[in-house]
């Protein structure tokens, strides 16, 4: 392949993450860190470090009853599981009030014994919600781990009666679970929109959310870069942590074999686990969904056009997506795959801030809004892409990059019947991925948003700030089968005629 | 005429030397133990492997600084001969040139070449449709099509049965040989050779020796060769 598209690319996501960070210090005077932002680095690191320590302790045991038990909608919870990490921040946050909130079902019950109603907003809350996102991401990873232990260890365990979780479940955990906690807790350090809607105040704001108002009320660009490079150096510092100990990958398939073992016992505990797990997933979307259904009839026409933008900033954002993707991947390597990475450190505000900034001799910010958030949203997918995309490319070019080259399929031709024919699973998976976050994303657009420029995640979060809780309701149904339905597309693209 | 000339090839610890010629529409079996080199042989003729000092020289042309695409040499390796996501139509037609279009002359080429190599029809289907033989036979025809005058056969045969693996080289020998086509053949089995080929390199130790007539190969090997052969108890392979 020539090297001009990915070197691109590099520079096109070198300049966005970087350029923008740069872009925006330079607007600052002197940066100083002060006593909040203490706090806000406090509460980062502490909400980050409980959410993936709950998270993936709770996923241990999910994860052991999934891999020994055979039951009737396994692999539907299974497929479920992979739902929450593409499901809309606010939807989730909707479902979790309704559940767990002051007028949710939670409370009325507490009310009947004399309890007061539980409020989630604060530290518990933004953990809460993360816990929500990461455990069902935790237990894949796990549930990974323990169907890579071979099922002949388990019989030679049964032969000998052997302890099966001192012997072989053990081993395993001390190799992923370090892992799993790394990635939890890097997803969890650059939360934005949980931290804004459930945190706040000096005693919940995320470095995320620091960064917002630095922006947003005191128009401190210097200020918000100081923030964002200490957010970009714990990022930094933890991701090479998780590079350190190879973080496992918990969003490709094959997670539908059941473990056979032979030690009895365990069943209550498994089927009390199981039951939890599903209710604590489900019971959320299951509210969102029998609340939105009335409420589609309430939204404002106005959900409806932010519903269209939404939409358009999705498909773009995939297109983009791919172009640098894929341009990333054609070489790969140590320096691409870094660089793909690079924006899980980075704040995805400052990258907005910045480019608003290069735009703002050349268009109103009204105007560029939505570009803006397209890029932002193509660049920040880019860690999750690469994770399928440059395998697949490495794979193809092992198997049949030789016959290729035989052939003399360079270029444009290696592109057309090689690398594009045998990429349509990940290509499709990844567009997906991509479509259903940006679709989802309540970043950026905050900041910067008219009235006429307004995305669906902001309408709806905007409808719940209004407490107008019966439109917020129906735009989060709307949300969440829009995301859902693109991911599920673009997916269902992919895998149709696509041959092995 | 393909020429060797002072070559000189490693691949990791290993290294190789040839000098040698063959002669234009010559049939030759390059054979020796296994790990003696004669994979890393056809890498190098075939452009895979850049050797350390030395040239390849076909018909006057040196070769040596060419990309594989852009040499006049087609090869079957042992597996992945033939792409899946493509029908056998498709990956015929990228035999005739990368771009993969055809015009309607050569279309019609590739359903004759089809016919000839006994897949009448068969165009349409991918290659995860077609038996191991026929996937063989669909990847002999892209090289009849592709019409590069030297044609290496890695051992793409190996994995077939023994009376399917006969066919398919007769069929070889019978459209490519018969083309007047080079054919360099890596096999370990001397029933191979004596099959189809007029000649034998011999590789062992590390270097290519210039090809022999066949009966002489076998009646007389090197020394290195005889053990490979199952000659030490006195019997011919």
């Amino acid at each position: 392949m020539p090297r001009w598209p990915g070197i691109a690319a590099a520079v096109l996501v070198l300049l966005l993450t970087f350029g923008t960070l740069a872009a925006v210090a330079i607007r600052g005077q002197g940066a100083v860190v002060t006593a909040a932002d203490w706090a806000a680095i406090r509460f980062t690191l502490l909400q980050a470090g409980l959410s993936a320590v709950i998270s993936v302790g709770l996923a241990i045991p999910v994860a052991r009853a999934l891999a020994r038990r055979r039951f009737r909608g396994r692999g539907l919870l299974i497929t479920l599981l992979g739902a929450p990490f593409i499901l809309p921040v606010t939807v989730a946050i909707f479902g979790l009030l309704a559940v767990f909130g002051g007028n949710s079902v939670l409370s009325t019950l507490l009310g009947w014994a004399g309890w007061p109603p539980v409020s989630i907003y604060g530290l518990h809350g933004v953990v809460l919600a993360h816990v929500f996102f990461n455990l069902p991401l935790a237990t894949r990873l796990i549930l990974q781990g323990w169907l890579a232990i071979p099922a002949e260890r388990f019989r030679l365990a049964a032969t000998l009666d052997a302890p099966v979780f001192r012997l072989l479940e053990w081993p395993m955990l001390r190799v992923v679970v370090p892992g799993a906690l790394a990635i939890v807790f890097l997803l969890c350090l650059t939360s934005f929109a949980t931290a804004l809607i459930l945190g706040g105040g000096p005693r919940a704001t995320t470095i995320e959310l620091a960064i917002y108002q630095a922006l947003r009320f005191d128009f401190d660009p210097g200020h918000a870069a100081a923030l964002a490079c200490v957010q970009f150096a714990i990022c930094a510092v933890v991701a090479g942590v998780a590079w350190g100990i190879s973080a496992p990958d918990g969003l490709g398939a094959g997670l539908d074999r059941v473990v056979d073992r032979w030690d009895a016992g365990g069943r209550g505990i498994d089927a009390v686990v199981i039951t939890l797990a599903a209710l604590f997933l489900l019971l959320p979307l299951t509210m969102v969904i029998w609340r939105g259904v009335p409420g589609l009839t309430e939204m404002p026409a106005s959900v409806w056009a932010a519903a269209l933008r939404s939409l358009v900033v999705a498909l773009g954002s995939v297109a983009l997506m791919l172009v640098l993707g894929l341009g990333l991947a054609l070489r790969p390597g140590r320096w691409m795959g870094g660089i793909g990475m690079l924006p899980l450190a980075t704040s995805s505000l400052v990258m907005g801030t910045g480019l608003f900034l290069l735009l703002q001799p050349f268009t109103a910010p009204a105007l560029a809004a939505l570009p803006v958030t397209l890029l932002v949203n193509a660049v920040m997918s880019l860690p999750f892409t690469q994770q399928t995309l440059g395998p697949a490319v490495t794979q193809a070019e092992a198997g049949y990059g030789r016959l290729a080259t035989q052939l003399g399929l360079t270029g444009w031709a290696r592109l057309r019947w090689l690398i594009l024919p045998r990429l349509r699973r990940p290509i499709g998976f990844s567009a997906g991925l991509t479509a259903a976050l940006s679709m989802g994303d309540l970043g950026v657009i905050a900041l910067f948003a008219s009235d006429r420029s307004e995305t669906l995640p902001l309408a709806m979060s905007r409808l719940m700030g209004a407490y107008r809780m019966e439109a917020a309701a129906g735009a989060g149904l709307l949300l969440l089968i829009l995301s859902l339905g693109l991911f599920w597309l673009f997916d269902r693209g992919g895998r149709m005629h696509a041959a092995t | 005429m393909l020429r060797l000339e002072g070559l000189r090839l490693r691949q990791g610890e290993f290294e190789l030397t040839a000098e040698l010629t063959v002669r234009s529409g010559a049939v030759v079996a390059v054979m020796g133990p296994s790990g003696g080199g004669k994979s890393t042989l056809i890498s190098a003729i075939s452009g895979f492997l850049r050797p350390l000092a030395g040239r390849i020289i076909w018909d006057g042309v040196d070769l040596t600084g060419l990309p594989p695409g852009q040499r006049p040499i087609s090869v079957l390796f042992q597996d992945n001969n033939l792409f899946p996501h493509l029908t056998v139509q498709q990956n015929l037609a990228l035999g005739i040139r990368p771009s993969g279009r055809v015009s309607p002359p050569e279309a019609a080429q590739i359903v004759a070449v089809l016919d000839r190599v006994g897949l009448t029809g068969i165009g349409p289907r991918r290659p995860a449709a077609l038996s191991g033989g026929q996937q063989s036979r669909a990847a002999l025809a892209r090289v009849l099509l592709g019409g590069r005058p030297l044609v290496l056969l890695d051992e793409p045969f190996a994995a077939l049965g023994p009376g399917l693996k006969d066919e398919m080289l007769d069929l070889a020998a019978g459209t490519l040989a018969a083309a007047g086509r080079t054919l360099l053949m890596v096999t370990h089995d001397p029933a191979d050779a004596r099959r189809i080929a007029a000649e034998v390199i011999a590789v062992e130790a590390g270097i290519a020796c210039a090809p022999v007539p066949i009966a002489e190969f076998l009646a007389d090997p090197p020394t290195g060769m005889r053990s490979y052969l199952g000659m030490d108890r006195g019997k011919v392979g």
